[in-house]
């Protein structure tokens, strides 16, 4: 590895801009003639909007329109999609209820938008709309999901009768019964995975600038993946045709999976920017963000695991029913389904697993992917049984793993996986020897003397990652490919520049990206700048989540650095008169092996522009392009172990270590990949002990703000304690699996299983808090 | 934010006639709740009347046994004065624990006390120690001026000049963090005075703010050290109930936090 290589700690790129405030966000640009749009919200959870007066408001200083459903339904503006089909077990299609994008007739959640002011301020916006006067007839609301599929329950869309998205199955459940009836032991459990609300740091903004002369739209804004955006946006929203639309996500602050998605404030804008012929700006505040950005997990679960006399599983059965909100957000359906119940085997060998997963509409913010999407909700749900399962068996928990890890690879699950590589013991090895498995029972004893309940808690996690092979998530209903694009441009003066369709929204792809051109070519990697977020300028791309952005998109370029360099090793050789097969790339020379004949990289770019001398027949230029489409899903496991007090007398948990053995197959950059890490498991922790997304029953939001809704701070967490086994993942050439996700996805259980472990107590639904924590400990 | 006419007063005399000029006035002094509230729009008011740079509000003096804290001070003035620290460290912790370092640079004893959150961590100081309110107007003994959420016994435009506090024989203050705001869950001051008076409030625990608890003054005056507290009973009647903290965990808080207060007490 070069200094700047594959592996190499780089300081990160991008951090310049941020850290001195040079960082260019939406809210960040301003247009001439730009108008600022505020959105009037539903305040209620159902009604009906029976009149909306806006001619007051339209009186307003500074007011240029007031915009409302009925006239996107006029402009035949399409209704929301969900890009992912999903069967219910008895063969129908999914329920999905109509969703548009300002709601004409019914409302069905609190901030659900009916109409839009356009002014010449944000603030003239506001004050416009405080003046619409909007008459809504209150319906009956639900938001509870065990009620809502109650009979009687308030209905929310005349498609979906008894409020059922789908009732979908994935394995056997013959097996799985005939496993139970031979089990020597069965451990039963109960689970709720906490609603939680995203709150990436910069909210959701976009300004769209339609250009009457040319008929074209501009679209700025906050997305994971402007392609999907533009793709999305002209094929089902009738706004503006692919090639008329230009789709441009800057410097955006975080997304967590919250801005994959298209929203009704971006569709509104655009259209709303024909309609005024002026551009159209919407920055969303924080409470907007609680409302609108879709919220992750809510999950109700009850599982069994069948166990045989050697404590072997085998067999597991789940049934989960899943919280979609009042609509099907753009991939809400594929995320209780193929993204959580495929990972259902955990690291473990499951000879059969049945799960079924019903899917249902409340009154409330729609649900869709947030960091780990679905494979937390089964993480969490295995690694909770595993350790329920040791206390019920009275065998250690890590022991108990052991006996069930998958050892042998490929593995194929009961459930569609295929996990190609890996080593769990491995990771447990590393996790214990870190955290000193072996004295916890010294350790807790010392703190029993104290007043203090010490547990510790083991969490081995598997994620599905590299999101994905395009055959295979077609075959389970996908509406997109989720291969990934490149371009790699040498310029003439042997500058680089890599166009990739990944978007990097906090996770280092100038530097990481950056340092694969170096270890390739031995080129500083000040000499290589990537471009991205972009459609006009990127060929396409299908964006960052899941997990994919290195093991698909960086080898996306390998494969355009591949071709690259072949061209330019065919221009060295000619220019050295040598043999091709001879020329090897060192420090930014090409070189004929075993001599010192060498040229430079910006002569042979030079070359390839000047085309004075190039091989015959050959093109000039310097550029190649790569679309790369992933065999399988990649693998990346771990073991995180948590130690921890519990304060009996408040029910407050203090970290005492954690600690975190990852296997993400190659790291390219560790510290980039530490600091992901490190987030993750921060959220993680934040939904064990912290954050809940909570409606009243009338489906009003209780935590719509940061006085409510527990966000994690740096004092919440411990010091973390990491490692890396590496097993290198087979599916891709340099061996990634991913790591933006891990941490997110195995906390949780670690900590809850920390706590329980404390308390002596299994039972404890999360967020932990202090008062949940003390009236388990307390009762009877 | 609604529009408002900002007035940045030199004195006290004349912030309090730029109040009675306003239609509807306010006082800003650290800002970290009129602001919010104001960017809300949940508060509208005509014009701001800004106390932070009027000297005779700024700053802290120990005169025999009487610590006086003046109103304008902010928390980490008050928080790093040697005299706080000397004279009662209970309130110099007390503001180590208030909000996070930008609330503790911009927010204000008077602010916080004339806004009466429930939750807010000095009003159980005043009670606890017995301080006196002292206004442009009168002297107003903390007893008398906590009068409900939110509420005081302030007129309209009358102006918190300082607090005084007496130095207490001992005083100690704990608190349960909110998990989300910060603000007090529940947080108890106790002190004993140097005439033996033994004087316990919580915040953050009743219905109707802060409060004296009989029961533990009761048993810490009969022996002040933490296992006194063990016997007392706190019924859960009355006592704030929300998502962070059911009625019967601020009742515990209440004895846990008074007896890890009276051991940490100085
Ligand atoms: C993130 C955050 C965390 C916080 N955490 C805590 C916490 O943990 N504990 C806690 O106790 N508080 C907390 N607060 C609130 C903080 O203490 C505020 O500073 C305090 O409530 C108000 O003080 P201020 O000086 O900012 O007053 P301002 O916001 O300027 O004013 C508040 C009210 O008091 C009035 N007022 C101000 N000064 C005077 C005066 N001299 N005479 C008469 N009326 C006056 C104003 O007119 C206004 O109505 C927090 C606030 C924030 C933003």
């Amino acid at each position: 590895m070069g200094v700047e290589g594959i592996g190499a700690r780089v300081v990160r790129k991008e951090d310049k801009r941020f850290i001195t405030g040079k960082g260019r966000y939406v809210d960040d640009i301003k247009l001439t003639g730009m108008t600022h749009a505020y959105f009037i919200r539903s305040p209620h959870a159902h009604a009906k909007v029976k009149k909306i007066d806006s001619s007051a408001a339209l009186k307003m200083p500074g007011v240029v329109a007031v915009l409302t459903g009925q006239q996107l339904v006029d402009d035949k503006v399409g209704n929301l999609i969900c890009g992912w089909a999903i069967t219910s077990k008895d063969g129908s299609p999914m329920k999905m209820g109509a969703w548009p994008a300002m709601a004409p007739e019914t409302v069905r959640f609190v901030g659900q938008a009916i109409a839009v002011v356009i002014a010449e301020s944000k603030n003239l916006a506001r004050d416009a709309a405080e003046a619409v006067v909007v008459d809504y007839e209150e319906l009956p609301a639900v938001a509870d999901m065990h009620a809502a599929i109650k009979p009687g329950a308030p209905q929310l869309h005349p498609e979906a009768p008894g409020n059922q998205v789908y009732d979908w199955v994935i394995g056997d459940e013959g097996a799985v019964n005939a496993a139970f009836s031979k089990a020597a032991n069965v451990v039963k459990l109960d689970v709720t995975n906490n609603r939680l609300a995203p709150n990436a740091m910069e909210p959701r903004a976009a300004i769209a600038d339609y250009d009457t002369a040319e008929e074209h739209f501009t679209l700025y804004t906050t997305s994971q993946n402007p392609h999907v955006a533009r793709l999305v946006l002209s094929a089902f929203y009738n706004i503006a045709p692919e090639h008329k639309l230009r789709v441009i996500a800057p410097d955006v602050g975080g997304g967590f999976g919250s801005k994959i998605f298209i929203y009704p404030e971006e569709m509104v804008a655009l259209w709303a920017s024909k309609k005024v012929g002026r551009p159209v700006k919407w920055t969303g505040d924080r409470t907007e963000a609680f409302l609108t950005d879709a919220h992750g997990r809510d999950h109700i679960t009850h599982a069994e695991m069948a166990f045989d006399a050697n404590n072997k599983i085998i067999g597991l059965k789940v049934k989960t029913y899943a919280n979609f909100g009042a609509y099907m957000s753009l991939f809400s359906s594929s995320v209780p389904t193929y993204l959580y119940a495929t990972l259902l085997s955990g690291q473990y060998n499951i000879p059969a697993i049945h799960a079924e997963v019903i899917g249902v509409y409340t009154n409330t913010t729609p649900v869709d992917a947030y960091r780990g999407a679905g494979r937390p909700e089964a993480s969490y749900l295995i690694e909770r049984l595993m350790e329920t399962a040791a206390r019920q068996l009275n065998v250690d928990p890590a022991q108990l793993r052991r006996t069930n890890f998958i050892t042998q690879f490929p593995h194929q699950t009961p459930v569609i996986m295929a996990y190609d590589t890996g080593d769990f013991n491995a990771s447990l090895d590393a996790a214990m020897k870190a955290i000193d498995y072996a004295g916890f029972p010294a350790r807790k004893a010392k703190a029993k003397a104290d007043g203090k309940l010490r547990g510790i808690g083991v969490s081995c996690y598997i994620e599905a990652c590299g999101i994905a092979p395009s055959k295979a998530v077609g075959s389970l209903g996908a509406g997109v490919g989720l291969w990934e694009s490149a371009e790699v441009r040498v310029n003439p003066v042997g500058t680089i520049e890599i166009l990739t369709g990944s978007h990097s929204h906090g996770q280092g792809h100038e530097t990481t990206f950056c340092q694969l051109v170096a270890e390739r070519l031995g080129v500083p990697i000040s000499q290589v700048s990537i471009v991205h977020g972009d459609t006009d300028k990127v060929q396409f791309g299908m964006g960052t989540y899941g997990s994919r952005s290195a093991a698909v998109g960086l080898t996306a370029i390998l494969k355009a650095m591949e071709k690259m360099e072949s061209k330019a090793k065919k221009i060295a050789a000619h220019a050295l008169e040598a043999s091709e097969a001879d020329i090897v790339i060192e420090n930014g020379e090409f070189k004929v092996t075993g001599t010192d004949k060498a040229i430079a990289l910006p002569m042979v770019a030079l070359a390839a522009y000047t085309a004075h001398n190039l091989p015959d027949g050959m093109e000039p230029g310097l550029k190649e392009s790569a679309f790369y489409d992933p065999t399988n899903f990649t693998f990346p496991a771990g073991a995180y172990i948590c130690e921890l007090e519990v304060d009996p007398g408040t029910g407050k948990t203090s970290f005492v270590n954690f600690v975190a053995a990852d296997d993400f197959g190659r790291l390219i950059n560790p510290m980039i990949v530490e600091g992901q890490v490190h987030g993750g498991l921060v959220q993680g922790i934040g939904q064990a002990l912290l954050e809940h997304a909570i409606y009243d029953a009338n489906g009003q939001p209780v935590t719509a703000s940061f006085m409510d809704y527990a966000m994690p701070r740096a004092d919440d967490v411990p010091s973390f304690n990491l490692s890396h086994t590496t097993t290198l993942c087979p599916g891709n050439p340099l061996g990634i699996k991913g790591c933006g996700e891990a941490g997110a996805i195995g906390a949780s259980a670690a900590v809850i299983n920390a706590i329980t472990d404390a308390i002596g107590k299994n039972n404890l639904e999360m967020p932990a808090t202090p008062d949940r924590v003390w009236r388990t400990i307390h009762a009877a | 934010m609604y529009q408002t006419t900002y007035h940045r007063a030199s004195s006290v005399d004349e912030a309090a006639s730029l109040f009675a000029k306003g239609s509807e006035s306010k006082f800003l002094a650290g800002g970290q709740t009129l602001l919010p509230v104001m960017k809300q729009r949940l508060a509208g008011p005509s014009d701001v009347i800004d106390l932070g740079r009027i000297k005779e509000l700024q700053g802290v003096e120990l005169s025999g046994d009487t610590l006086t804290i003046k109103a304008a001070t902010t928390y980490y003035d008050i928080m790093t004065n040697a005299d706080v620290k000397q004279a009662i460290p209970a309130i110099a912790y007390l503001t180590s624990v208030l909000g996070d370092p930008a609330v503790r640079y911009r927010g204000t004893i008077g602010g916080s006390i004339a806004n009466n959150d429930p939750a807010a961590d000095f009003p159980a100081a005043l009670l606890a120690l017995g301080a006196t309110v002292k206004t442009n107007k009168r002297s107003i003994a903390a007893d008398d001026f906590f009068q409900g959420l939110f509420t005081t016994a302030l007129e309209d435009g009358e102006i918190i000049t300082a607090v005084s506090f007496p130095v207490p024989a001992k005083a100690g203050y704990e608190k349960m963090r909110h998990p989300a705001s910060r603000f007090a869950l529940t947080g108890v001051f106790v002190a004993q005075a140097k005439s033996g008076e033994v004087r316990v409030a919580a915040t953050g625990a009743s219905q109707t703010g802060v409060m004296r608890v009989g029961a533990i003054e009761a048993a810490l005056k009969a022996n002040w050290s933490p296992s006194a507290i063990d016997s007392v009973s706190i019924s859960a009647n009355g006592l704030l109930a929300d998502i962070h903290g059911t009625a019967e965990y601020r009742a515990n808080l209440i004895k846990v936090m008074a007896q890890r207060a009276v051991a940490a007490a100085r």
